[in-house]
């Protein structure tokens, strides 16, 4: 579909879509205020009728960094790359709960919003793109934690922390990307709202969360575990963060955001290609 | 030369027949086919055979500040065309041009969520119908003025009334002076001042040179809203052409006019089930089945229909109205509350609801006969507010004398008394 400004009037023109545009810019744009007011109702909305509010965005890390500290640090002794247990394992959940929480919310975000879609037009992909959004603010509602329990345990970044928004950056990029595949095949398929929990689970343990990297140790397997975007990021952020560094992983970085993108390509490319159907099968 | 508003050319949308809107396929579905028929994917090609056109090469114009009418029947494609106008769903061939903002009615309350106040609802809503963010705070005063819910307006929508959530919604919608706007049934929910405040609303519009799109079953709604009006057939549309002229040829085309009406399963929505319709008949005087009957005879009109499982509460009714809409009256079948104890639970089974309509009761002209089924306040199974159109002949009725035509729906010979005072 084509729309164009002309000075009188907004001419828009009705027909089969063609083609293998990725998204349409232009329109996008032109969404921003819809863009700014889903994430604003998801934000509102998240935490309603809690006691706890939006403490829930802390609690959540903390409680499972105690979890994996007294199971995977204390009682079975994973090595955590000569880095405090409970730090270690809160700088890999930082960055993953963001992925996590944005992969959750934008693969259920059309059929969560099926009355909107069902009803009046505007570009679909607004959906996911402002659940991913939302998601943002919880990491940054939990980074505080992390910046005390640095100074608690007397760890400082270095200069590779400038790398952090990078890090973040393709943490979003690669969860859109997933939502977008996730979120078009929920509305022909409901099967994905179950199997994205265990899918996030399974996930989770072949990111260097729990356990460092350094465990896999085995060439072979190692190339196929780097597959995983989030590996070089949960990595990245957690050694720049706590400065470990003592240079900048170009290699790790480069082939993290080869994958991210391809993701997010192909998601965009999928999404799109089911986007006309989406009204009528969901 | 009058400008267009919407040029609609050659329109047909086919639907998948199974992966309709009412169902979807589970992935395990999809993961047997493609395995077992690697040919018959989900994508693959519809055929003649799994597929069905809901609308069939329609073209039309619209001219600008013009508002057209669309009738039809149940399932002739109304909603598909609208979907398709307000870009919600797209067309499967053909093409349509729309010149100016499109904002709906369809979508009255879209996106409000009932943990926001009414206050965030409107923004919130608004940009959804594609309102700026200065262009509803500039109109928020009068929307709120407008939803005649000042006191509650930083309350969350979840503690509204269903009126008072309606009136908030229909607000924003109406607020949002789209160039053209697109409108369906909307007339259907609500009170009764409610919808008469939404039908001057549409008459604002109408009358300030914008153009409307109103799809209603109420002929008298749309003879008075719009000039023009365009009648959906099965998918296609079979005329386009002054409102009064086309409400006449669909009131008399449209129907079936051998005194019976029967529902193909196509027609029956699936929120009907259990309740499944199977016919209507106008019984003359005489038995026989007839679309026309005399006005100095009594006629009975039987309702056929069958419960697939027992029904508690039900009620199956009809209503009478006359070819301008009116409602002339709504009868239940257990209206009598002595009958409503003995029916209180209806098993499965086929039934004929049956009623006699009395003798030098209706006057001459076109009758539109609709039918109901329902549970008081729980649900309403089946709702066709056109099944079927009878004639009534005036011939022997009371002051048929003089030849000319009476005014009014009833021609009742009442007893007269003409006392000689002198």
């Amino acid at each position: 579909m084509n729309v164009k400004n002309v000075p009188e009037a907004i001419i828009t023109m009705i027909q089969p879509s063609k083609g293998w545009k990725i998204v349409d810019l232009k329109e996008l744009i032109r969404s921003r205020e819809l863009i700014f007011f889903l994430t604003w109702r998801d934000l509102k909305v998240r935490y309603k009728q809690t006691i706890l509010g939006v403490a829930w965005a802390v609690i959540q890390p903390v409680m499972t960094m105690v979890v994996f500290s007294i199971f995977f640090g204390g009682l079975a002794g994973v090595p955590s790359d000569g880095i405090p247990y409970p730090l270690f394992s809160l700088a890999g959940l930082l960055p993953w709960q963001l992925f996590e929480n944005s992969l959750r919310n934008a693969s259920r975000s059309l059929v969560t919003n099926r009355n909107m879609i069902t009803k009046i037009y505007f570009p679909r992909v607004v959906l996911p793109l402002s659940s991913v959004l939302a998601s943002i603010v919880d990491f940054f509602v939990a980074g505080p934690i992390l910046i005390f329990m640095m100074i608690y345990y007397h760890y400082s970044p270095n200069i590779y922390a400038l790398l952090i928004p990078y890090y973040i950056l393709l943490t979003i990029v690669t969860a859109f990307g997933v939502g977008l595949w996730f979120s078009a095949m929920d509305v022909l398929y409901r099967d994905i709202g179950y199997i994205i929990p265990f899918l996030c689970q399974l996930w989770m343990y072949l990111t260097p969360i729990a356990y460092g990297s350094g465990m896999i140790s085995n060439p072979k397997l190692q190339f196929i575990y780097n597959l995983n975007p989030m590996v070089g990021v949960v990595n990245g952020f957690r050694s720049s963060l706590l400065g470990v560094y003592a240079a900048v992983p170009v290699q790790s970085i480069v082939f993290s955001s080869i994958i991210s993108i391809l993701i997010l390509v192909s998601g965009l490319v999928y999404f799109r290609r089911m986007e006309k159907q989406f009204a009528d099968l969901i | 030369m009058p400008q267009n508003s919407v040029i609609v050319s050659h329109i047909g949308k086919r639907y998948r027949i199974g992966a309709a809107p009412a169902s979807y396929r589970t992935f395990r579905e999809t993961l047997i086919d493609t395995l077992t028929k690697p040919k018959k994917r989900l994508h693959g090609k519809m055929t003649d055979a799994n597929s069905f056109w809901a609308l069939k090469d329609i073209s039309f114009n619209v001219e600008k500040g013009m508002a057209l009418g669309i009738v039809g029947r149940n399932g002739a494609g109304k909603s598909t065309l609208l979907k398709i106008l307000s870009r919600v769903t797209e067309p499967t061939v053909g093409s349509a041009v729309i010149s100016g903002r499109v904002g709906s009615l369809l979508e009255v309350g879209t996106g409000f969520h009932p943990e926001l106040t009414g206050r965030e609802n409107i923004f919130l809503n608004g940009a959804i119908l594609g309102m700026k963010h200065g262009e509803i705070s500039r109109k928020m005063d009068e929307i709120i003025a407008f939803s005649e819910v000042e006191d509650f307006i930083d309350t969350p929508v979840k503690r509204y009334s269903s009126g008072m959530y309606l009136r908030l919604a229909f607000a924003v919608s109406a607020h949002l002076e789209p160039e053209i706007l697109v409108i369906d049934e909307v007339l259907a929910v609500g009170d009764a001042e409610f919808q008469r405040k939404c039908l001057g609303k549409m008459s604002d519009v109408a009358n300030q040179g914008r153009t409307v799109l109103f799809v209603s079953h109420n002929m008298s709604a749309i003879l008075r809203l719009t000039q023009e009006t365009i009648v959906l057939e099965k998918g296609n549309l079979v005329m386009q052409a002054p409102s009064g002229e086309a409400v006449d040829y669909y009131l008399s085309h449209g129907f079936s006019q051998e005194g019976f009406r029967e529902w193909t399963p196509d027609e029956i929505p699936a929120e009907a089930a259990p309740f499944v319709p199977v016919a209507i008949r106008i019984l003359n005087y005489q038995g026989d089945i007839s679309d026309t009957v005399r006005s100095i005879q009594p006629f009975s009109i039987e309702f056929e229909y069958r419960l697939d499982e027992p029904i508690t509460g039900l009620r199956v009714g009809i209503y009478l109205i006359s070819v301008r809409g009116e409602f002339i009256f709504t009868s239940f079948d257990v209206d009598d509350s002595a009958r409503f104890e003995e029916f209180s639970v209806r098993d499965k089974g086929t039934y004929i609801s049956r009623c006699v309509i009395p003798a030098d009761y209706l006057n001459e002209g076109r009758f539109v006969l609709g039918v109901n089924a329902s549970t008081f306040k729980i649900k309403r199974f089946f709702h066709d507010e056109q099944a079927l159109v009878f004639h009534v002949d005036g011939t022997g009725a009371p002051g048929t004398q003089w030849p000319e035509p009476r005014t009014g729906l009833v021609r009742p010979r009442l007893s007269w008394e003409i006392e000689a005072k002198n």
